[in-house]
């Protein structure tokens, strides 16, 4: 099979490839020219039974139809579990957070309210600062730097591959991915264990590093990247699969080099697909607890995520209360960066 | 928090965090307020009844193997022969925080409706009002068991608050010196080897260092990753030998000279190599450290006597052919003769286990019967036959250990001179921070110095500052 007829395939298959997170994402028109978005847009508000409707278009011709009270009849039962499975869980433990509430002893019976002492406790217990920087650490290099980097270029090399080829590897790479996790960490242990570990029969000489005391950070970081890149691969794979093939030919007969065709073609066109991967790979990376596998947050605190100072300070010492308010703190942090993300996000669809 | 969905990671990511704590945030209500009829003498069920026990132990384990082929057994041949139709099932355990699932299974009226415990935890769950007093549970009739009598009141008052009797005892057990006579034969060093002070202790690792360069000195567990040991088996009796206490004259103890002796020696102790800092590391460190023993790699250890009777033994985990000839024992010296605590010139530390019945239980009466039964002669005999070891009952040990010279020496030598934890409902998170003080000292995270200062203000944190007593 020949690179061309691959890639017609692709096109021709291209809008069932929906990116999962992506109404953004223009697809492609099989015809594969120019202005793609309000093209597309125009089509779904006139032809009117396409099995595939444009949500946007859809969503303006219902509003019309469906009156306040039939819509919010609608939503009720959808905004009745989120309240009572996400919000209320996360009100209790914003409340949990300000009393001293422990898992045994008098506190469990009685637990009073302590007011913001959890908190100013938290900031000024040195293992949370130290806790949080490890986390931010392993949040850039394993999951923007790691797992978007690695996933990219495995996108990007592999783009045109088809075949047995391209199977094998997708097939490898997603292993890694759907191996249950504590298998995966048992794994891990062997292959970085000091004595008889597959990483050190693999160096040559006689080396007994214990890889997970001498560098755990990096070991996780590692271990991270080879765990979580196989999602930033598909992901970066259908964004591009959206590539119009006539702009990177374009680029081509006119001789730009791989670097131009990125920098000017590639990045832009999926410029919005990259922030929201980075906004989901930050946010499952930050809030990570798969490390505890390896590690158990060792050696003395060096791997130590929120996570797991979360999982220790509430399962390992019954602090509920204390737990709750990190917990409160790490729920913050994980907002401020969605709204950095989406901030990013707007301006960028303001700018096109 | 793995087991997310990807395609939901979105919101998971999010509530992940809170969700994990505020589902277990749970009910603080006190579920046996309202059973005050469990003081009546409680009538045998007429309808068939299930009972459920569990120890946090899976076969091999000699107690998981004792429930399930002598316990539940005769148990139900005994109820069946008074007509009476109960069954016993026993839930299989083996997880680490076991402590922290009971607490919460216990805190929604759930649990098993016989469950093992440790000493240690009965004041701190009295406290928190998951378990209940015998007498508040089954009635008045617990007072008339036969055993009682047979159970020291050291040992028995583990199990007891103010005064009331929570559940039965186990047993006990004790801290000692394990060595290889092998390689202390090899060092040229005495295999009756009894040391008289901490430099002694110091002197035999050294001379070990020089003369086997392979073999690992001498083990001083000294990481959170090892918890309880950690405390009991490692800081508490040296503490104890530099005269030491935890809690005296009605306070606990901060940042005391004795505190400071005891983080010097464990820092001679790891900055000589004379211990391996990366076992107390390592998140499987106190099994590298048995290992390490069994294979003749570490030559000596503070252990409880449980490293005899339930590691190195022949059904053990790190089980040693011939570890009569090749294991020796010790007892734990003072830093001088006349040093230690109460002016001893040994040391040992003592803790113990036992069972308690849940105050949510649906048949306290039939529960009552089979954890008086586990803790009856016959029963208790045929325990000990399968793993010797120090019980509650003082007619069972008769027989029991007889034939046991390291069960016989810690009962003869190790328990009359052995120190208990106090029975405070803070005792393990005080435990907890002193497993952080050690584990920063050997990892160079902390002096001395800081490591003290920094214990003293947790205590404080931990226990308010009017009940520390120290610099």
């Amino acid at each position: 099979m020949t690179a061309d007829d691959g890639r017609r395939r692709d096109d021709a298959a291209a809008p069932g490839h929906d990116v999962p997170t992506g109404s953004d994402g223009g697809q492609p028109s099989p015809a594969g020219g120019g202005s793609v978005q309000p093209v597309l847009a125009d089509e779904g508000t006139t032809s009117v039974p396409e099995p595939e409707p444009r949500p946007k278009a859809d969503a303006t011709a219902e509003v019309a139809v469906i009156n306040k009270p039939t819509a919010i009849g609608f939503v009720a039962p959808a905004l009745g579990l989120i309240g009572v499975f996400m919000m209320f869980p996360a009100v209790w433990a914003l409340y949990l957070g300000l009393t001293n509430y422990r898992v045994t002893g008098t506190a469990a019976r009685e637990p009073e309210f302590v007011g913001t002492d959890n908190f100013t406790r938290a900031l000024e217990d040195p293992l949370f600062t130290s806790s949080l920087w490890i986390t931010l650490i392993f949040m850039a290099f394993s999951g923007v730097v790691g797992q978007m980097g690695l996933g990219f270029t495995l996108a990007w090399l592999f783009r045109r591959w088809r075949g047995w080829t391209r199977r094998t590897i997708e097939v490898l790479v997603i292993m890694s991915w759907i191996i249950p996790g504590s298998v995966v960490a048992f794994l891990w242990r062997a292959f970085l264990d000091g004595e008889g570990g597959t990483l050190n029969s693999l160096i040559p000489g006689d080396v007994t590093t214990e890889w997970l005391l001498r560098q755990p950070l990096l070991a996780i970081i590692v271990f991270n990247i080879w765990r979580g890149t196989a999602f930033a691969m598909l992901l970066f794979d259908a964004a591009l699969n959206t590539l119009p093939p006539s702009h990177l030919e374009t680029a081509k007969v006119s001789g730009a080099s791989t670097w131009q065709t990125l920098r000017d073609i590639v990045f832009p066109a999926v410029r919005g697909h990259m922030l929201t991967t980075a906004l989901l790979v930050s946010m499952w990376t930050f809030n990570l607890f798969t490390p505890f596998l390896l590690t158990g947050g060792g050696p003395n605190y060096q791997t130590e995520v929120l996570a797991i100072y979360v999982y220790r300070v509430g399962f390992g010492q019954g602090d509920f209360g204390f737990g709750s308010a990190v917990s409160a703190v790490m729920l913050v942090i994980n907002l401020i960066i969605a709204l950095v993300y989406f901030r990013v996000l707007r301006d960028r669809r303001k700018k096109s | 928090m793995k087991t997310y969905l990807r395609g939901s990671r979105f919101a998971a990511a999010i509530f992940a965090s809170v969700l994990v704590l505020a589902a277990c945030g749970g009910d603080d209500s006190d579920p046996s307020d309202d059973d005050g009829a469990a003081q009546e003498a409680p009538e045998p069920s007429d309808d068939p009844v299930h009972l459920t026990i569990s120890h946090n132990a899976v076969r091999p384990d000699v107690v998981a193997v004792w429930i399930e082929d002598y316990v539940i057994p005769e148990f139900e041949a005994a109820m069946a022969a008074e007509g009476r139709e109960v069954t016993v099932e026993h839930i299989e355990g083996g997880v680490d925080d076991y402590k922290t699932q009971l607490a919460l299974d216990l805190s929604v009226g759930e649990g098993p409706d016989i469950t093992s415990f440790d000493q240690f935890w009965t004041a701190e769950f009295a406290a928190g009002g998951l378990i209940e007093p015998l007498e508040t549970v089954v009635g008045d009739i617990v007072n008339d068991w036969e055993g009682w009598d047979q159970i020291p009141e050291a040992v028995s008052g583990s199990l007891a608050v103010d005064g009331q009797q929570y559940g039965i005892p186990l047993g006990t057990d004790g801290r000692v010196l394990f060595f290889r006579t092998d390689l202390f034969e090899q060092a040229g060093l005495p295999t009756d080897w009894q040391p008289t002070s901490w430099d002694e202790i110091l002197d035999a690792a050294r001379t070990i260092q020089s003369e086997l360069p392979d073999v690992i000195p001498m083990q001083l567990n000294a990481g959170v990753n090892m918890e309880e040991a950690t405390t009991l088996q490692g800081f508490i009796p040296i503490l104890l030998g530099a005269g030491g206490d935890l809690y005296a004259d009605g306070s606990w103890q901060g940042d005391t000279p004795q505190l400071r002796e005891t983080l010097e020696f464990y820092s001679t102790v790891f900055d000589e190599g004379l211990a391996d800092s990366d076992m107390q590391l390592v998140t499987d460190g106190r099994d590298r450290s048995f290992e390490a023993f069994a294979d003749g790699n570490l030559a000596i250890m503070i252990e409880s006597d449980y490293l005899w009777r339930g590691v190195i033994n022949p059904d053990g985990g790190f089980p040693i052919d011939g570890r009569e000839d090749l294991v020796g024992w010790a007892l734990i010296p003072a830093q001088q003769p006349g040093a230690g605590i109460n002016g001893q010139d040994f040391v040992s530390a003592s803790g113990g286990t036992g069972r308690v019945i849940n105050p949510n239980t649906e048949h306290p009466l039939e529960a009552w019967e089979l954890l008086s039964f586990m803790g009856s002669y016959e029963a208790q005999l045929d325990w000990v036959e399968r793993e010797p070891r120090i019980t509650a009952r003082e007619d069972v040990n008769e027989v029991g250990i007889a034939e046991d010279p390291m069960q016989s020496f810690v009962a003869e030598e190790v328990l009359p001179l052995t120190w208990y934890r106090p029975g405070f409902e803070e005792y393990p998170q005080v435990s907890e921070a002193i497993q952080r003080m050690v584990e920063n000292v050997i990892a160079g995270r902390s002096d001395v110095d800081s490591a003290a200062q920094e214990f003293h203000s947790n205590l404080e944190g931990i226990v308010g500052a009017d009940n520390v007593s120290g610099e």
